[in-house]
C-alpha cells in the first residue's frame, strides 16, 4: 500500500502547468472565444508534443504506453488552465476505445502526434463536444459502437453557456464499415469508455475548484473595506475554508477512482462515481463560494471568475450529473446491485458475514 | 501508486481479527461515562493490553508493538469490524501519550506510557477553563514552583473523563506575569492528590462524560513536568495536533456507523421519505472520502511528510460527517427516534438518564425487525448526542477553520 504518486507523475504534472500557464492564459482563453473552431491548432501540437495526446497510446503506435494514474495530474492541470481543446475526449476516452479496435494501428499514432482529433458521443450528453474540429467521432447507435469521419456526418452546432465549449447536434447514418463493435464488445466499450470521461471530468474539477479557491484567496486579500483585507473577517475566511476542505477530501477520492479505472477494478463505477461527485461538489461549492466573496465584480464578463465558474457548472452536467451518479452509488451501495467496497474496512480474509455490501 | 495490502499487512490484519474475535465482549458494556461503565471499559484496556494491543502504534518498550501507522489503520478497521468497547483511555494513549514520546524524559516515559497501555491510569484533559475556551490562551489556573513541588490553585472544566480518570494533563500559568502563550506550562497532576476537587458535570445525555477540577493548593512534584518550563503552549499544541489529526478519529469508525446507516435504511425503506437515499448515500460515501483522505495522508507521513494546520481539515469533516449520519438515522427512524437506550424489558436499565425499564414492548412485538427495537434504536439516539458535541470538542470548528484559512490558505489575520 502506498498511496502517492512517483516522482515522474509529479514532474510531469509540474512540466504541463508550467506549459500552461504560458499557453493557456485567460486572454488566450478569451482570444479564442471569437474564433468559429475555439480551438488553438498550435496549442494542440504543443500537447502532443509533451506526450499528453498520446499518453493512453500503446508505445509501438507511438504513444507512451501509460495509464489513468499518470493521467490524472494532467486532466486536474488542463482543468486548472480551463483549456478549451479537447483532450478529454481525444486523449483520455477516444485513444481506449480505439486501443480495442482494428482502427488502431491507422488512428493512434496519429493521436499521438497530435494529427488526429477524436471526440465521442454518448446517450447520457445531448450533444456531442468538439465534432467540428474531429477527424473521427466514436459514437453508439443501437447494440453498436461505430467509428465516424466527420466527413461522413452533418453538424449543427447549439450555443451554450461556456464560450469556451463547442456542442453539436451530429446527424449521421451507421454503416456496416462504420461499426468498430457490437454487442457486449460495444457495450463493454461504451461503459469503460463513460468511466474514463466521468473520471477525467472529475480531475478536471480538482484543477477548476483550486483555481477558482486560489482566486477567491487573492481577491480576499487584496481586496480592502471597513480599511481591512475581506480576507481578515471571518465571515470570508470560514466561507474559504469550507472549500478547502471539500477539496482536500475530494482529491484522494479522484486519484484512487484512477487506480480503479487502471486496474479494471470491479468497483471501477462506484468508485469514478464517486470521483465525480466529490470533485463536483468541490468545484461547485468553489464557484458559489468564490463569486460571493468577488461580490458584483465577479458578476461581469470582465472578470475571469466566470470562465472557471461556467467550466464547473459544465463538467457537473456532462458524463452523468451528480444525480445520476448518486443513484449509481445508491444503486450498488444500498440495493447491492454492483460491486462496491469500502476501502480497507471490508477486504474480507475469509467469507464476511452480514450485508451484501461487505463483498 | 499501490492500493493493494502486502502480505504482512494482510497477515497482520489476520492476527488482530483472530484476536478480536475471541476477546471481545459478545455484549456491549455500559458507557464509560457512567461508574460502573468505566470499570468494566478499563478492565477491557487490561485485556487489550494482556494481548499487547492497547497501544500498538507504540514502540515495544513502553507496551506497543511499534507498528506502522498504516498497520495501526488496520488495527482500526478490525477494531470497529468486531464492534469493540470504545477506548476509555483515548486521552492517554492517542494524545498524552505521544506527547510524552515527543517531549518526555526517559524517566516519565518508563513512569507513565506502560501503566496508560495497561489501563492502569486513565488520563482526563485539562484545558479550558471557565473564562478559557476557544481563547485557551487565557487561561489563569496558576501553578507557582516552591522547592520541587508547584502548587496549583484555579479550575478546569469540561474535563473529558474528569468524573472517574486518575491523572489529567493539562497547562497551567507557571509566570504569574505571562500573557497568553507565554508563561505556561504543561503539568501531569495526580487526581488524587490533596487539594484537588473533581466536580463531575452530567450531559445532555445524562452520563458525566466530562468533570469541573478545582484547585486549592495542591502540590505536584515538578518531575510531573511535561516539557521546558514555561513552553507549555508549544507542547500543547503538539497534543492538540495529535487530538485534530489521525489519531483521535480513526475512519474505520465512521465507515462502520456508515455501514449501519445502510443496513437501517434498508429496514425503514418502505416507509422513509426517498430524500433520506440520497442523504444515507452521501454518507457512505464522505465516510469512504474520509478514509481515502486518511490513507493518503497516512502514506505520506511513512514517507517523511508530517501533518500540521491540515488537522483541521480532517477535524470538520469527521465531526460533520459524524453528525450528518446521525441526524440521518433519526431521520429514518421517524417517531422512534426518541428513545433511549434500554436493555430488554424487565432488565436494569443504563445510565443516569434513563429512568427505568422502556416502553418498547409494543414496539418490539409490532415490529420484528431488530433494528427497529429499542436497545438498537437507542444506539443511534446515543450516537447522535454524542456526534453533537464534534463540531465543539477538540477545537471548535469555527478555530479550524481560522486555522484552515490563515495558516493553509494564507489569509490575513484578524
Amino acid at each position: 500500500m502506498d498511496f502517492r504518486f512517483t516522482d515522474d507523475q509529479l514532474t510531469f504534472q509540474a512540466t504541463l502547468r508550467k506549459a500552461l500557464e504560458k499557453e493557456c492564459t485567460p486572454e488566450q482563453v478569451r482570444a479564442l472565444w471569437e474564433t468559429e473552431s475555439g480551438r488553438s491548432a498550435q496549442r494542440w501540437a504543443q500537447l502532443a508534443e509533451l506526450g499528453l495526446l498520446g499518453l493512453l497510446v500503446p508505445e509501438d503506435h507511438g504513444g507512451l504506453g501509460l495509464n489513468e494514474v499518470d493521467m490524472v495530474l494532467l486532466l486536474e492541470e488542463t482543468g486548472r488552465a480551463a483549456l478549451p481543446e479537447p483532450v478529454l475526449e481525444t486523449a483520455a476516452v477516444g485513444v481506449p476505445i480505439l486501443r480495442n479496435t482494428p482502427l488502431a494501428r491507422t488512428w493512434l499514432p496519429k493521436v499521438a502526434a497530435g494529427d488526429a482529433i477524436l471526440t465521442v458521443g454518448h446517450p447520457l450528453n445531448p450533444y456531442v463536444t468538439d465534432a467540428h474540429v474531429a477527424d473521427l467521432l466514436l459514437l453508439p447507435h443501437d447494440d453498436a459502437l461505430h467509428a465516424v469521419p466527420r466527413t461522413r456526418t452533418t453538424l449543427r452546432r447549439q450555443a451554450c453557456n461556456d464560450p469556451s465549449r463547442r456542442l453539436f447536434h451530429v446527424d449521421w447514418t451507421p454503416t456496416a464499415d462504420t461499426r468498430v463493435a457490437q454487442g457486449p464488445d460495444a457495450h463493454r466499450l461504451l461503459d469503460a469508455a463513460f468511466d474514463r470521461a466521468a473520471l477525467a471530468c472529475a480531475a478536471q474539477q480538482l484543477g477548476v475548484g483550486q483555481h477558482i479557491l486560489d482566486m477567491g484567496v487573492r481577491y480576499a486579500t487584496d481586496r480592502q473595506q471597513f480599511g481591512k483585507p475581506i480576507g481578515s473577517y471571518q465571515a470570508v475566511k470560514h466561507l474559504l475554508a469550507n472549500v478547502a476542505v471539500r477539496l482536500e477530501f475530494a482529491r484522494p477520492v479522484v486519484y484512487r477512482a484512477a487506480v480503479s479505472v487502471a486496474h479494471a477494478m470491479p468497483t471501477r463505477a462506484v468508485d469514478v462515481s464517486h470521483a465525480k461527485l466529490a470533485a463536483s461538489q468541490a468545484a461547485l461549492l468553489a464557484a458559489k463560494t468564490v463569486h460571493q466573496v468577488h461580490g458584483a465584480i465577479g458578476y461581469t464578463w470582465e472578470c475571469d471568475l466566470h470562465i472557471w465558474m461556467k467550466r464547473a457548472w459544465a463538467l457537473d452536467i456532462t458524463w452523468g450529473t451528480s444525480a445520476w451518479h448518486r443513484a449509481r452509488v445508491a444503486a450498488a451501495v444500498i440495493d447491492g446491485l454492483a460491486p462496491s467496497a469500502s476501502f480497507g474496512y471490508t477486504r474480507p480474509l475469509t467469507a464476511e458475514r452480514g450485508s451484501p455490501v461487505a463483498s | 501508486m499501490d492500493l493493494n495490502y502486502t502480505p504482512e499487512q494482510q497477515a497482520f490484519r489476520h492476527e488482530v481479527r483472530t484476536w478480536l474475535e475471541a476477546h471481545v465482549p459478545p455484549a456491549p458494556l455500559p458507557s464509560f461515562d457512567t461508574a460502573a461503565g468505566f470499570e468494566q471499559h478499563r478492565q477491557w484496556e487490561r485485556t487489550l493490553n494482556s494481548g499487547r494491543w492497547s497501544a500498538v502504534n507504540w514502540p515495544v518498550e513502553y507496551g506497543g508493538r511499534g507498528v506502522t501507522l498504516l498497520q495501526w489503520l488496520i488495527f482500526e478497521e478490525e477494531y470497529y469490524r468486531a464492534g469493540a468497547p470504545g477506548r476509555v483511555n483515548q486521552n492517554g494513549i492517542f494524545l498524552l501519550g505521544p506527547t510524552l514520546m515527543e517531549f518526555g524524559t526517559p524517566e516519565q516515559k518508563a513512569r507513565f506510557l506502560p501503566r496508560m497501555a495497561a489501563g492502569d491510569e486513565v488520563w482526563a484533559q485539562g484545558w479550558s477553563e471557565p473564562n478559557a475556551g476557544s481563547d485557551m490562551a487565557a487561561i489563569r489556573a496558576s501553578a507557582r514552583k516552591q522547592g520541587d513541588h508547584y502548587v496549583l490553585n484555579g479550575q478546569k472544566t469540561w474535563c473529558s473523563r474528569g468524573a472517574f480518570a486518575d491523572w489529567l494533563f493539562g497547562i497551567f500559568r507557571t509566570d504569574p506575569n505571562s500573557e497568553r502563550h507565554l508563561g505556561l506550562t504543561f503539568i501531569l497532576v495526580p487526581l488524587n492528590a490533596p487539594g484537588v476537587t473533581v466536580r463531575p458535570i452530567a450531559q445532555l445525555d445524562g452520563d458525566t462524560g466530562f468533570a469541573e477540577v478545582f484547585f486549592d493548593d495542591a502540590r505536584v512534584a515538578t518531575e510531573n513536568r511535561l516539557g521546558p518550563e514555561h513552553q507549555g503552549w508549544k507542547v500543547a499544541m503538539a497534543t492538540a495536533g495529535f487530538e485534530r489529526g489521525l489519531m483521535l478519529r480513526s475512519p474505520a469508525r465512521y465507515q462502520n456507523t456508515a455501514r449501519k446507516l445502510v443496513d437501517l435504511y434498508r429496514s425503514c425503506a418502505g416507509s422513509a421519505d426517498p430524500c433520506l437515499r440520497d442523504a444515507v448515500t452521501r454518507a457512505w460515501l464522505d465516510a469512504e472520502s474520509y478514509t481515502l483522505n486518511t490513507y493518503w495522508t497516512v502514506s505520506r507521513l511513512m514517507h517523511g511528510g508530517s501533518i500540521g494546520a491540515e488537522a483541521s481539515l480532517n477535524k470538520i469533516f469527521w465531526s460533520e460527517l459524524d453528525l450528518h449520519m446521525h441526524e440521518t438515522a433519526l431521520a429514518l427512524l421517524g417517531p422512534r427516534a426518541e428513545l433511549h437506550r434500554g436493555p430488554a424489558v424487565g432488565g436494569p436499565a443504563v445510565g443516569v438518564g434513563s429512568a427505568g425499564p422502556l416502553p418498547v414492548g409494543s414496539l418490539q412485538a409490532a415490529n420484528s425487525d431488530p433494528l427497529l427495537e429499542g436497545a438498537a434504536v437507542g444506539d443511534w439516539l446515543d450516537g447522535f448526542l454524542f456526534a453533537l458535541a464534534g463540531p465543539i470538542y477538540a477545537g471548535t470548528n469555527e478555530i479550524q477553520r481560522n486555522v484552515i484559512a490563515e495558516r493553509l490558505l494564507k489569509l490575513p489575520k484578524g
